[in-house]
Formats: C-alpha cells, structure tokens, sequence
C-alpha cells in the first residue's frame, strides 16, 4: 500500500461504489433510489473483478497478433473479464426486472416511499 | 439508531473489502485459466480468448444467461403489460434533431451493432455487446417516433430461432464430439485471425445476438409503451 498503482485506484473506486450502493440500499426510502444503490453495488462488483484479473504488463487476452499468438504468456486470465461479462447482463436484466416492479407498485399506492409497502401481498 | 446502525454495518463492510486492496497485486493466472489461454489457439482457433472462455468452455453457462435475460424481460413484460393504474405518460413530440438524428443513425448503429458480433472471436466484443447496440437503435427510433410500431410478429420469431439455433448446435456437438457445445468437428476451424474461424463460436455469437437484440428492444419497448393510457383495442393516438 506504499505506492498508488492503478490497479489500487480502481479497487479503492471499486470498493466505494459498493459501500455508496449498500449506504442507499439501507438508508434511503425511496424504492426508485434503493434500486439505484443496486445498480451502484453491480457496477461496484464488476469493477472488483475486473480489476482483480487485470495486469498492467500484459496484454489483453485477445491474441489477435503474431507475437502474442507465439507467447500466449503475455496476455492476462481471461476467466474474470468473462464472468463480467456475464455479470453484466445478468445484471442490466435484474435491474430491468426491478424497475418494472417500481412501476407497478407506484402504480398500486402512488407512492415510492419503501415503509409504505409493508404487506406481502400486493 | 438506525442509521447508525447502517453506519457500522458499512464501515464493517468496507473494512473487510479493504482488505482486498493486497490482491489487487498483479497474480498469474491458475491452471485452468492458463490452459485456456495456452491451448485457446489449438483447440478453437479464436483470436478472443473472452470469447472462447463464454462461448466454448463455459458455453453452457452463457446459454443459462441468455435464458436469465429472456425471463427477466419476459417477467418485465408481464409486470407492466397491465396498464391500468399506471400513470400516464404526458410526451412532447420529439425535437427535429431527435427526428434527423434518429434517421441517420439507425442503420449504422444496426450495422456497427452487427458487425460487433460477427467479429466477436477477432476482436474486442461479442453478441451481447453487438446485441446491445442493436438495441440502442431501436431505442433512438422509438425516442425520435413514440408511435412506432415494432415488427413484433417478426422479432419474437427471430428471437425463439436464434435460441433454438443455439441449443441445436450445441446439440450437434453432443453428437459428433460427445460433449454439449463441444467445438470439434462440428464445423471447421479455419485459421487463426480470419473472419471464417473459431468453428461454430462465430455461429453461437451470431445467434446470441440476435437474440439479445431483439430482447432488449422488445424490452425498450415494453417500458416506454408503459407510460401510454390505457387504450381501447382499435383505439387512435
């Protein structure tokens, strides 16, 4: 920690999104907000990841020259970058899920304050 | 009290990610990851290794996020395909930049969106990103005419191929090679860094956008559509 790589800017900016997401998740009441916390963790997570299978010497694992096809050594783990991937659309569809949800609870008590929908049934 | 409460559980949390930051150290990859990026070449002829990792090593979890999103957007357009109750939406038309611009940009986004995906096993992207700009298109075109009416009929017939496509291929691996979406002579595998290359990862990318495609814009679609009033059938607007 005594010097400030990038790949420590990115985990520190990693790991804050996460904290402000959950921060909006538990404190605010509003359902269109806690779903923006949501979004926030997701984004939070998947800059974690990604950062963890990175590597500023190598290349990206795209080996798409002859140099990097011959030594496929030089490129980092491919595995993180696709399980973002995935994460990523999984979450645009949680999210989607979610905000549909929004909509139609407005609709039912016009109003998005959380502490209002407090029975299971709609 | 209960925010402070909130308070410590937060800064508990952010200890324990802190604690992370160490790992952030460049490592090596492990054994399964270097034996994809060591015998990615060999054994799939795809320049992108992110690729061959989504869509032939773990090609089956790729089909279980193809299947996630298409519950999430059906679950969505079920939730909101009743309009009653739901408040509507009051839009200007659009502005004549909107309009121009919507023009303009729709069949170079479809192309760009499309030639993402093609060339997901050469180069940075793959269907779900092709997918995605195919479906910023869309939603250029319904933003720039609120009334457009998207080809449904057609979209849902593309989208119900393009998935079978894909567990048809992965069931012709089952049966040349033994093993679901197996990549061995099924098709052929080219050469490495060409457009015909990667066996049938090219194919499933391909279909994968598609399908992402046309989930998303029926998904765009769905949520703009949900701020109309609710109409009569036949109904004008």
């Amino acid at each position: 920690m005594s010097t400030l790589t990038p790949s420590t800017l990115y985990l520190g900016t990693a790991i804050a999104l996460i904290i402000v997401g959950f921060a909006g998740l538990l404190v605010r009441r509003n359902i269109l907000k806690m779903v923006l916390g949501f979004a926030l963790v997701d984004t939070g997570i998947h800059l974690l990841i990604a950062t963890l299978g990175s590597n500023p010497g190598k290349a990206a694992p795209i080996l798409n020259t002859a140099e990097l096809a011959a030594d496929p050594s030089l490129v980092v783990d491919p595995v993180p970058q696709a399980l973002v991937l995935t994460a990523i659309v999984i979450g645009l569809g949680v999210t989607a899920l979610m905000l549909a949800y929004v909509v139609r609870l407005f609709a039912l008590k016009k109003t998005l304050d959380v502490s209002e929908f407090g029975r299971l049934k709609w | 009290m209960k925010h402070i409460f909130s308070l410590v559980l937060l800064l508990v949390m952010g200890g324990m990610l802190w604690t992370l930051i160490p790992l952030g150290q460049p490592t090596e990859p492990g054994e399964v990851a270097n034996h994809y990026i060591q015998h990615g070449i060999e054994e799939n002829r795809g320049a992108n290794l992110v690729t061959s990792v989504i869509v032939n090593y773990r090609g089956f979890d790729t089909l279980g996020e193809v299947t996630v999103l298409f519950l999430s957007v059906a679950g969505a357009g079920f939730v909101l395909r009743r309009r009653d109750g739901l408040t509507p939406m009051v839009a200007r038309p659009s502005s004549e930049i909107l309009q121009t611009g919507a023009r303009m940009l729709f069949a170079p986004l479809i192309v760009f969106g499309a030639y993402i995906f093609v060339h997901g096993h050469l180069s940075p992207g793959g269907g779900f990103q092709g997918g995605a700009v195919v479906a910023s298109a869309v939603m250029l075109l319904l933003l720039a005419d609120r009334d457009h009416q998207l080809p449904h009929g057609f979209m849902s017939w593309l989208e119900s191929v393009a998935g079978f496509a894909f567990v048809l291929v992965g069931l012709a691996g089952l049966m040349v090679a033994g093993s679901f979406l197996s990549n061995q002579g099924v098709l052929p595998l080219g050469t490495w860094n060409r457009l015909f290359s990667g066996g049938v990862i090219p194919v499933i990318y391909i279909l994968v956008g598609l399908k992402v495609g046309t989930e998303l814009s029926a998904l765009l679609d769905t949520m703009m559509n949900s701020g109309r009033p609710a109409e009569n059938p036949g109904g004008e607007h």
